[in-house]
């Protein structure tokens, strides 16, 4: 292995679809054995320049500048036949989404054989050996018998180790992970991204890892590329970058990564606890008591199946509550109960004192009024047809509160509260960016006077520099209108910056729960220390 | 898998005995009295209560379903009152022609929709595309008859290449029963396989561009395997559908067809039963017709669950 050559020369890429280029003059260097990553929001141009090196460019996408040398070989010239040759055998390609990117109607080792087989390997049993033995490096249990399943009878962490194995079927020399985690939860992600550390160490093969979180790409790799509108901002180590950016964006994209906040120290996080206003600490403003929820499942011949086993905890009024889990542990069950939009088995959510879970008419919607939702999705939780203003004033007129134009002043007045100009009132959702949309949201949320938010995972859809903005804005919001949010995630990173209390659910059961400084210090499940302990980043914190 | 073809069978069986409601009911409804019709239109009273006795006419509607269903449970559709023959033998002769005119059509239209549509896809805003879109355009908007005289005039007569009319039997006479086939089955097959063409390009052009499709090139794959196994394997979970839905109309095409091209097939046996007041061929026919329509769909869903592994019920492992 003739370590130091470099393997992947990037010069002066540029990078069009349709009319303007989208990649500008980008220029990096990947040398053997290299691991190396791209750190970027989205429109950043990082997928584009994968698609680039890989000849995969969507769309009327095209190389119109610079050039891509793979082992002295370019690759921009490099003809269709060319390139499918260099595909799977020189680079191999793990993708972001595990749930979108294997053929649903197909058995996973039939498509780990397919990669096999292209990359001339022969014979059918040979092939399924190999297929089988790539599954089991990949850290498949009970790969032989697992072969034969198709990809919907695989969790979503088993399905991103079944595009491992297809990465690596043809012992790539490099290999290219387009944010490979970014679909996991954080424990599947660290177990992932070990694994796929010591196949490429042992392989001696390069990586370029491309990310949006800065703590991840840290603890992965040697090298830090950061760019931002289809440009390089800034190229240096983990050190260098983390603790000592150069460049303004890169500060800021530093300061905003809530992966790197989450590991604070125990001085500065005793010092830097969130303040709780004290005149309004005092009372409770939601209580859950022994809440259960039970799902019947159809397709196992009526087996139940419990989505939340016996969960309690209360909310104080004007303070931040987290709930915390990993897909399936209920979090989001449990806000849907209280906002009345699922039935509770058994058990109740109070909302200052009544029952929300067991009144039903004029009380439940009084109730209602009081507790507000903020959905994850700002592209899925907006209707596309409304303007900005009708979908703001519409629990105005659902309660039948003013006329059209105190309606229309209220919204002019929400507008400003979350820090958008009036003028987009008259404006469809589709014209506004995802950060905006979210504004849009809590808006909405905001026009009945809530006492509470739900946040179920509202930020998660979010770049970091705009998850970092939202945040803020709910933080502002909270000390201005004496809010209480209760605030459903999976990310730990965000519990840290906004919240007081934290619940840290499993499987449907509270694993722990407290304040947030006690359990992020003391954490005394073994969960709350697997959770932390699988935040990236953690050695550079500040 | 076995539970939910025999609850689909369940279902399948109830809609028989529903549609055989119907049809007895709706026969009776008809304006026209098959005695009449029998007995010619100067018959005397006496013989016209004579036909009606012989055809069990003059028992009370509860009576005559009661012998009906009897009959029809040991598989006896009585016998026509038009030829004198059980409509049994008359279904065997016609209803193996029309099988085979269906089943040929089908064969066309699956085959040219689906190519035609791959092509439209890959060729997208190029001649090929704007060729087979036009296909589609004509495929739909033209009306079979008129197609199916257009052949006659230039492919049969004018041409020569195929016969303009009769029928071979398929099973003793494969090539020359295909070859007599040929110009109604691709007739009958146009507007089928423009909407295949149709749907196969749509549902391409959105698989083409799905995650996995791209996973698949990185992996080295050839382009052909990439669109058939990726590809086309996932689009053809909708054309499937849209086909099931469609073959339902390709039963009234049958009888156009057929009458143009003088087949003595289905159709026309149920053209004719439906002039003379044919109460128990039209109820035979009707039958038949509901029995195949559930055929179809049930074969569509089990044809749709294997090509989709993830609606496979009870499946898996």
């Amino acid at each position: 292995m003739d370590s130091g050559q470099p393997i992947l020369e990037v010069k002066d890429l540029e990078v069009s679809f349709g009319e303007g280029p989208v990649l500008h003059g980008v220029n990096f260097t990947i040398r053997r054995g290299e691991r190396v990553a791209i750190v970027g929001q989205s429109g950043s141009g990082k997928s584009t320049t994968v698609g680039a090196i890989l000849g995969l460019l969507p769309g009327n996408g095209r190389i119109t500048g610079g050039s891509i040398t793979l082992d002295g070989a370019d690759l921009g010239g490099a003809s269709e036949k060319q390139l499918r040759h260099i595909r799977g055998r020189q680079i191999g390609l793990v993708p972001q989404d595990p749930m979108s990117n294997l053929n649903p109607v197909m058995k996973v080792g039939a498509q780990i054989a397919d990669a096999l087989a292209a990359n001339g390997h022969q014979g059918r049993d040979n092939i399924r050996q190999r297929a089988v033995n790539l599954m089991t490096e990949a850290g498949i249990p009970d790969a032989g018998r697992r072969y034969g399943q198709f990809p919907h009878e695989f969790s979503g962490g088993m399905r991103q180790r079944v595009l491992i194995a297809i990465s690596l079927a043809g012992e790539p020399e490099l290999l290219i992970a387009d944010e490979p985690t970014s679909a996991l939860d954080v424990t599947v992600q660290r177990q992932i991204l070990d694994h796929l550390q010591t196949l490429v160490d042992a392989r001696g093969t390069s990586l370029l890892f491309i990310t949006h979180d800065l703590g991840l790409a840290a603890d992965r790799t040697d090298r830090i590329i950061v760019m931002a509108n289809g440009h390089i901002v800034e190229v240096g180590t983990p050190e260098q970058i983390l603790l000592n950016p150069q460049e303004e964006y890169t500060q800021q994209l530093v300061a905003a990564a809530p992966s790197l906040l989450a590991t604070v120290t125990g001085e500065e996080l005793a010092g830097a606890s969130l303040p709780v206003e004290s005149k309004a600490a005092s009372t409770t403003i939601l209580e859950v008591r022994g809440l259960v929820k039970e799902f019947t499942l159809r397709s196992q011949h009526g087996k139940k199946f419990l989505a939340v086993d016996n969960v309690s905890f209360s909310v104080e009024r004007g303070t931040t509550t987290a709930v915390v889990g990993e897909s399936g542990s209920g979090k989001t069950t449990i806000a849907r109960m209280i906002l009345g939009l699922e039935q509770a088995t058994s058990g109740e959510a109070l909302i200052d004192g009544k029952s929300i879970t067991a009144s039903d008419g004029a009380v439940r919607r009084a109730l209602r009024r009081k507790v507000q939702p903020v959905f994850q999705d700002p592209y899925g939780s907006l209707n596309p047809t409304f303007s900005i203003e009708r979908l703001i004033d519409e629990p105005l007129r659902v309660f039948k509160v003013g006329n059209a134009a105190s309606r229309r002043a209220r919204v002019a007045q929400l507008l400003d509260q979350v820090a958008l100009p009036r003028t987009m009132a008259q404006r469809r959702p589709n014209e506004l960016s995802g950060g905006q949309r979210q504004r849009v949201a809590i808006a909405r949320a905001l026009a009945l006077e809530p006492e509470m938010l739900i946040c179920d995972e509202a930020v998660s859809a979010l770049d970091v520099l705009v998850q970092d903005q939202i945040l803020d804005l709910l933080a502002e919001l909270q000390n201005r209108l004496g809010l209480t949010y209760l605030f459903i995630t999976h990310d730990l990173a965000v519990v840290r910056q906004i919240a007081h209390q934290v619940v840290v659910m499993k499987a449907g059961k509270v694993v722990e729960d407290g304040s947030v400084e006690k359990v992020f210090m003391a954490p005394e499940a073994d969960y709350t220390k697997e959770l932390l302990g699988a935040i990236p980043g953690a050695s550079f914190a500040r | 898998m076995i539970r939910y073809i025999l609850t689909k069978l369940w279902q399948s069986a109830l809609t028989l005995v529903l549609s055989a409601v119907v049809v007895f009911l709706g026969v009776r409804l008809l304006p026209g009295d098959p005695a009449r019709a029998m007995a010619g239109e100067d018959a005397s009273p006496e013989q016209l209560a004579a036909m009606r006795e012989q055809l069990g006419l003059d028992d009370s509607l509860p009576a005559q379903f009661m012998t009906f269903l009897s009959n029809l449970s040991r598989g006896d559709f009585g016998t026509s009152t038009r030829t004198g023959t059980p409509v049994i033998d008359l279904i065997a002769t016609t209803l193996p022609v029309t099988l085979w005119l269906s089943a040929y059509a089908i064969a066309v239209a699956v085959l040219v929709g689906v190519l035609f549509g791959v092509i439209a896809e890959r060729f997208r805003g190029r001649w090929p595309e704007w060729f087979t879109n036009g296909f589609a355009l004509l495929g739909l908007s033209v009306p079979n008859f008129w197609l199916g005289i257009l052949a006659i005039l230039y492919l049969a007569v004018g041409l020569g290449w195929f016969p303009a009319s009769g029928y071979v039997d398929v099973l003793s006479d494969p090539i020359k029963g295909l070859y007599y086939l040929t110009l109604p089955a691709v007739i009958l097959g146009t507007s089928l396989a423009a909407v295949i063409m149709r749907q196969t390009r749509a549902s391409m052009i959105e698989t083409m561009n799905t995650d996995y499709v791209r996973t698949a090139k990185a992996k080295g794959l050839s382009g052909a395997r990439v669109l058939t196994r990726y590809g086309l394997r996932n689009s053809l979970i909708v054309v499937v559908t849209i086909v099931g839905l469609q073959l339902g109309g390709l039963i009234s095409g049958a009888v156009v067809t057929e009458r143009i091209f003088a087949l003595p097939g289905f159709g026309k046996l149920t053209l004719d039963a439906v002039f003379t007041r044919d109460y128990p061929v039209i109820e035979a026919v009707v039958l038949i017709i509901t029995l195949s329509y559930i055929v179809i769909n049930l074969s569509v869903d089990v044809l749709y669950s294997v090509i989709n592994p993830r609606i496979r019920i009870g499946g898996g492992n």
